[in-house]
């Protein structure tokens, strides 16, 4: 991703990194079990997430079931692991691809003023006008409730973000000296977008990417919880809160804790975001 | 029009118009244009430096600027080595693109803040789309970084851990990465301490010197033209008023803008400062948008007739290379 990325200036990352503070370790250590779970789930657990057991139900927590079991007798500790899979493919998924869509029209419209970047720029003001959790509904059910259908109609409600970002800091780094000074020694057009204006969105770039991780995943969950996302009973967190609410006054954790799980992963991908910005600059590493 | 001069100057500007569009509305609809540089010719011998002056906002940069093509001409010919480059598309230009360099008047805006030194000048030697193996390259920074007396140690740093002279001295050897042969020097010292400003000219006069360089060097500060050009323009308002000898700058100034223009020069010595007198210009530059009719200068000239209103007076000979656009010049030289 940098162009030269040595030991030394690898560690200077750390450093910095890791020199934020607790939070941001904090942070990571709740991304790093998240996605541990989610890539360990079937050896962390006995059980699959769709097992019933109709003599436990409601189960409390015992040797057996860590956190019980829910209406149906279903391990909830294995579904709430199952959920984190789900969770993180289709973030990943949905944020990777809003991503390179994004950037790319960004780009495109930043730098060649003119007819496409009209065109481009209208398209997204379109869609930004339109809410995009609705906007998400609509395309789930159109491409399907299927994991992938769900990155995918996620993913087109977070590439205006992308976009908008990409094309404002490209209108204003293109008017700097160091892109007439590359124009002037020969380098091509193509280059002077990948090598100079691209890296120099990497900063905000990589706020939004990993805030659009987190949202991704409370669109995802906010989707399933309403019934137009992935569909029952697959073990995603927003389809455990939408069944758990319903038992919220007898058994509060089935609602709770997928919701807990949601929130955590949301801000800790978000804290991480801020501390990746700060490290990957240059002009800041120096300092902190 | 190319006359056949014997020694062929390396750069020839013949009626340069750069003109900028004024748009309004919805439609874009062009109300009026910026007349930023307008009808100016000069040349440049080769290995010798042609100083730009005028105040800002004259159209100085503008001409260093459109001569490489950064902006598109509006008019007029640019003969780079008998070629005219005016008119040529990207692709046609492109075997003189690396012949023509630029060094920038920020030295902060001119580095990419994400590019090492090293990067920066791997990128200017290998754009020229040729091979050039590891080691060539290596051996080309420890050259360049020497011609601008940088430590080698430098090529690690990136632009934020470095002190306005040294990022100068980066954006020298950039250019000089190309192997140019012509260098539009835009204010290159205009942003820097006037202790770095001494280095950074006495550089440019040392590598013009071992490289055979040429410059157009545009600035502001006459007694920095003073000291590194041969021959010294002054412009005003888009327009050449004056061109001459550099030596003649101080010792025969002509026209009545290049006077003001160095009464206006402060002294060091006090007792000499004391004694100065200045010429105070009324009014205002006008704005180059609507750009009075025949001299422009005639608003705020003691010498103004009305056939300054009318008529742009011409660059005419006086002697000794010396050019002066000037209708009343026995007035002023009285």
């Amino acid at each position: 991703m940098m162009q030269n990325f040595n030991a030394e200036s690898f560690k200077q990352f750390l450093r910095v990194f890791f020199g934020r503070g607790i939070l941001v370790q904090i942070s990571l250590v709740i991304i790093l079990i998240f996605v541990f779970s989610a890539l360990l789930a079937p050896i962390l657990t006995p059980y699959t997430p769709l097992e019933q057991d109709l003599t436990q139900m409601f189960a409390n927590p015992s040797a057996a079931h860590l956190l019980g079991t829910d209406n149906i007798g279903r391990d909830f500790f294995t579904r709430l692991l199952y959920g984190a899979q789900i969770s993180l493919v289709v973030s990943l998924l949905s944020s990777v691809w809003a991503g390179v869509v994004g950037i790319i029209l960004g780009l495109i419209a930043g730098y060649f003023e003119g007819l496409a970047s009209s065109i481009i720029m209208r398209v997204i003001d379109a869609q930004l006008s339109i809410p995009s959790l609705i906007f998400s509904m609509v395309l789930g059910m159109v491409i399907g409730q299927s994991i992938p259908g769900m990155a995918i109609a996620i993913g087109i409600g977070a590439i205006p973000s992308y976009t908008r970002m990409v094309y404002g800091m490209v209108l204003s780094l293109k008017h700097n000296d160091y892109i007439t000074a590359a124009a002037l020694v020969g380098q091509s057009e193509t280059k002077i977008l990948l090598k100079h204006l691209l890296p120099n969105c990497f900063a905000p770039l990589i706020v939004i990417f990993t805030m659009s991780l987190g949202t991704a995943i409370m669109v995802e969950a906010g989707l399933a919880y309403l019934g137009v996302g992935i569909a029952a009973p697959t073990p995603a967190w927003g389809v455990m809160v939408s069944e758990g609410y319903k038992y919220l006054t007898q058994h509060p954790r089935l609602a709770i804790l997928p919701g807990l799980c949601v929130m955590l992963v949301v801000v800790a991908f978000n804290i991480v975001g801020d501390g990746l910005r700060d490290a990957l600059d240059p002009r800041l590493r120096g300092k902190l | 029009m190319s006359k056949s001069i014997p020694s062929q100057p390396i750069l020839q500007v013949e009626n340069l118009k750069i003109y900028f569009p004024i748009r309004r509305g919805f439609w874009g609809k062009q109300v009026g244009e910026v007349k930023a540089v307008d009808d100016i010719s000069f040349a440049i011998e080769k290995g010798k430096t042609l100083g730009l002056v005028g105040e800002s906002g004259c159209g100085k940069t503008t001409t260093g600027k459109g001569i490489l093509r950064v902006y598109q001409p509006t008019s007029g010919r640019i003969y780079y080595k008998g070629t005219d480059i005016a008119e040529m598309s990207k692709a046609q230009i492109r075997p003189f693109r690396r012949q023509l360099q630029l060094i920038f008047q920020d030295p902060y805006g001119s580095l990419d803040p994400r590019q090492s030194v090293q990067a920066i000048l791997t990128e200017a030697i290998t754009t020229d789309r040729q091979r050039h193996s590891a080691a060539q390259i290596k051996a080309r920074i420890e050259e360049l970084l020497q011609a601008v007396e940088l430590d080698l140690s430098m090529s690690d740093r990136y632009p934020h851990e470095m002190s306005g002279g040294q990022r100068q001295r980066v954006g020298i050897a950039r250019a000089l990465a190309c192997d140019p042969e012509l260098i539009v020097c835009d204010e290159p010292v205009s942003a820097l301490d006037v202790s770095i400003q001494a280095q950074i000219i006495n550089l440019l006069k040392k590598l013009q010197h071992s490289r055979g360089l040429t410059y157009l060097f545009v600035a502001h500060d006459l007694t920095v033209v003073y000291h590194i050009a041969d021959v010294i323009a002054v412009m005003y308002l888009g327009k050449i008023v004056e061109l001459m000898d550099a030596k003649d700058i101080y010792a025969n100034p002509l026209h009545p803008y290049t006077k003001a223009l160095l009464s206006a020069v402060p002294i060091t010595d006090y007792a000499v400062e004391r004694q100065r007198k200045r010429i105070i210009l009324k009014g205002e530059v006008p704005s180059p948008i609507n750009a009075p009719a025949g001299c422009p200068f005639h608003p705020r000239c003691r010498f103004a007739t009305e056939t300054c209103q009318q008529a742009m007076p011409k660059l005419t000979a006086v002697g000794g290379g010396h050019q002066v656009a000037c209708h009343n010049l026995k007035q002023v030289t009285d």
